[in-house]
């Protein structure tokens, strides 16, 4: 499946580059581009927010048929400030920066990581979330410093950011690794291993479902951050939501919004700042 | 009851999400179809032509839709077609392209073996008493050649339906993505709603393609000598 979307992303970038390099110049004459910039966004009355449809909590949708989660409360906010409708596009995680390319949403809102290879293809905007690694361990025996995991067993899956920054910055630490998240988190429970580490987001969700867990560590290793997306070029776009950004932090829009959305997942005891960016500044 | 996963179905709106859902894959299905009737007919009677062009341009079609994935077309349609030329297709709209454009090729192929298999001398015949060659192929091959197309137009419908289960890869929403939509929105309070979502698909599937498997073997009957 994965090479089959490869293989078609390959072809339409090489009939893009077949007939790309014409329509590049020939767009700039007859002013035909493929973004619409910000007050033509406004003029036409309606933008297109691409989210995800399956992501339960950031973009999902619920039992009656409506957008929910924290990419979605934010999108709601842009529109209503832009004072435009919002229409929503499904997107899957494989086609999200060609519906950019392609101008077929104006914005993507879709849990949509920040690196360098996605920056090459389009613009990020400030970031409103952070992931760095999360440790879950039993309430019994709390793990709270990544030093007090030296000489233990320490839970990874493999091939994740977990397994790398433990090999690289703990090597005392001793790693059990499993190739599905199911199996590693089964080990934490038979007591397997002392500690469990992966994503922080997934590991407060699963301490939420299982009582007598707790994440001791929320932030560990390399922050990525999630930013909203628009098509390269589009920078009239990009200033516009980084302002909105901005300004949101005055009233401290993005708890709200992790308070609305986030916090039924991931409990209210977990430090909101682990997770959230306020006015897209990244300690 | 905390573990029965059927309850998902009738929370809210769901089932009727579902139905919603299933009405999007028919839809597009059942235009895909007719265009592909419709005009593979016509491309099937070209390919019998002994014309050399004809029978190289057909050919390089047919193989072109044969070797690409499903995936690939639509992808080229929706996405490439907008890069190209600047056309924002909508997501069903290059759905019913790319399925019309794959059906009238197979559809073509089957109307060929069809008319080739009709012998000769029945066209021989039908000349011999004095009818035009439009009449021929009205009056005595078509009604032979399309009994002889239904069993194998029927498995090309119902392939047809269950293939655009890979139109939620340019943002239609239809009855599968439904599916998982649903199960991920109870993915921590109902963990085995999968099982119940995807076995009402299944039914809602096999309730869409038995139909019309019914109504082939139907028409065989009646229409057998």
């Amino acid at each position: 499946m994965k090479k089959i979307i490869a293989l078609a992303l390959t072809l339409i970038m090489g009939a893009g580059v077949l007939t790309g390099c014409g329509s590049d110049g020939q767009g700039e004459a007859t002013g035909t581009k493929i973004y619409r910039t910000a007050d033509e966004i406004k003029e036409s009355g309606e933008i297109r927010i691409g989210v995800f449809s399956d992501k339960k909590p950031f973009g999902y949708v619920d039992e009656y048929g409506n957008y929910q989660g924290y990419d979605i409360y934010f999108a709601e906010r842009i529109a209503q400030d832009m004072g435009v409708e919002l229409e929503y596009v499904s997107t899957e995680p494989a086609s999200r920066v060609e519906y950019l390319k392609t101008g077929k949403v104006d914005i993507i809102l879709a849990n949509f990581t920040v690196t360098d290879e996605r920056a090459e293809s389009v613009d990020f905007a400030l970031p409103y979330m952070k992931v760095a690694l999360g440790v879950v361990s039993p309430d019994s025996a709390l793990i709270t410093s990544p030093e007090q995991l030296n000489g233990k067993t320490l839970i990874v899956a493999k091939g994740t950011t977990a397994e790398t920054y433990f090999t690289e910055n703990y090597p005392d630490v001793k790693l059990l690794k499993f190739d599905q998240y199911t199996e590693a988190y089964n080990a934490l429970l038979d007591g397997r291993g002392d500690a469990l580490s992966t994503d922080n987001t997934e590991v407060l969700a699963w301490a939420i479902q299982n009582p007598g867990f707790s994440v001791g560590i929320e932030s560990l290793g390399d922050i990525d951050t999630i930013a909203p997306a628009v098509s390269k070029g589009n920078d009239s776009l990009r200033e516009w939501i980084n302002n909105e950004i901005v300004s949101l932090a005055d009233e401290q829009f993005f708890h709200k919004d992790y308070e609305e959305t986030l916090a039924p997942v991931y409990g209210e005891n977990v430090n909101i700042d682990s997770l959230v960016v306020e006015g897209g500044v990244v300690e | 009851m905390q573990d029965l996963g059927i309850k998902v179905l009738f929370m809210g709106n769901n089932f009727i999400r579902l139905l919603e859902g299933l009405w999007i894959t028919i839809k597009i299905s059942l235009i895909a179809v007719a265009i592909s009737i419709v005009l593979g007919i016509l491309l099937g009677m070209v390919m019998t032509l002994k014309n050399p062009v004809t029978k190289t341009v057909t050919r390089v079609y047919l193989e072109f839709v044969r070797i690409m994935p499903q995936l690939v077309l639509l992808f080229i349609v929706y996405f490439g077609a907008t890069k190209a030329f600047g056309w924002n297709l909508s997501g069903q709209l290059s759905a019913v392209i790319v399925f019309a454009f794959w059906g009238t090729a197979e559809m073509g192929d089957l109307v060929r073996g069809a008319l080739i298999s009709i012998p000769k001398h029945q066209y021989e015949s039908g000349e011999a008493i004095g009818l035009t060659k439009a009449q021929v192929y009205m009056y005595i091959i078509m009604p032979q050649a399309l009994r002889r197309l239904i069993p194998l137009s029927i498995n090309l419908a119902t392939r047809m339906i269950k293939t655009t289960s890979l139109i939620v890869l340019i943002g239609v929403v239809e009855v599968l993505k439904v599916g998982q939509q649903i199960i991920e929105a109870n993915r921590y309070t109902v963990p085995n709603a999968a099982l119940w979502i995807y076995g009402t698909i299944f039914f809602m599937y096999f309730f869409t393609c038995w139909p019309v498997s019914l109504v082939a073997s139907w028409l065989e009957k009646r229409w057998e000598n």
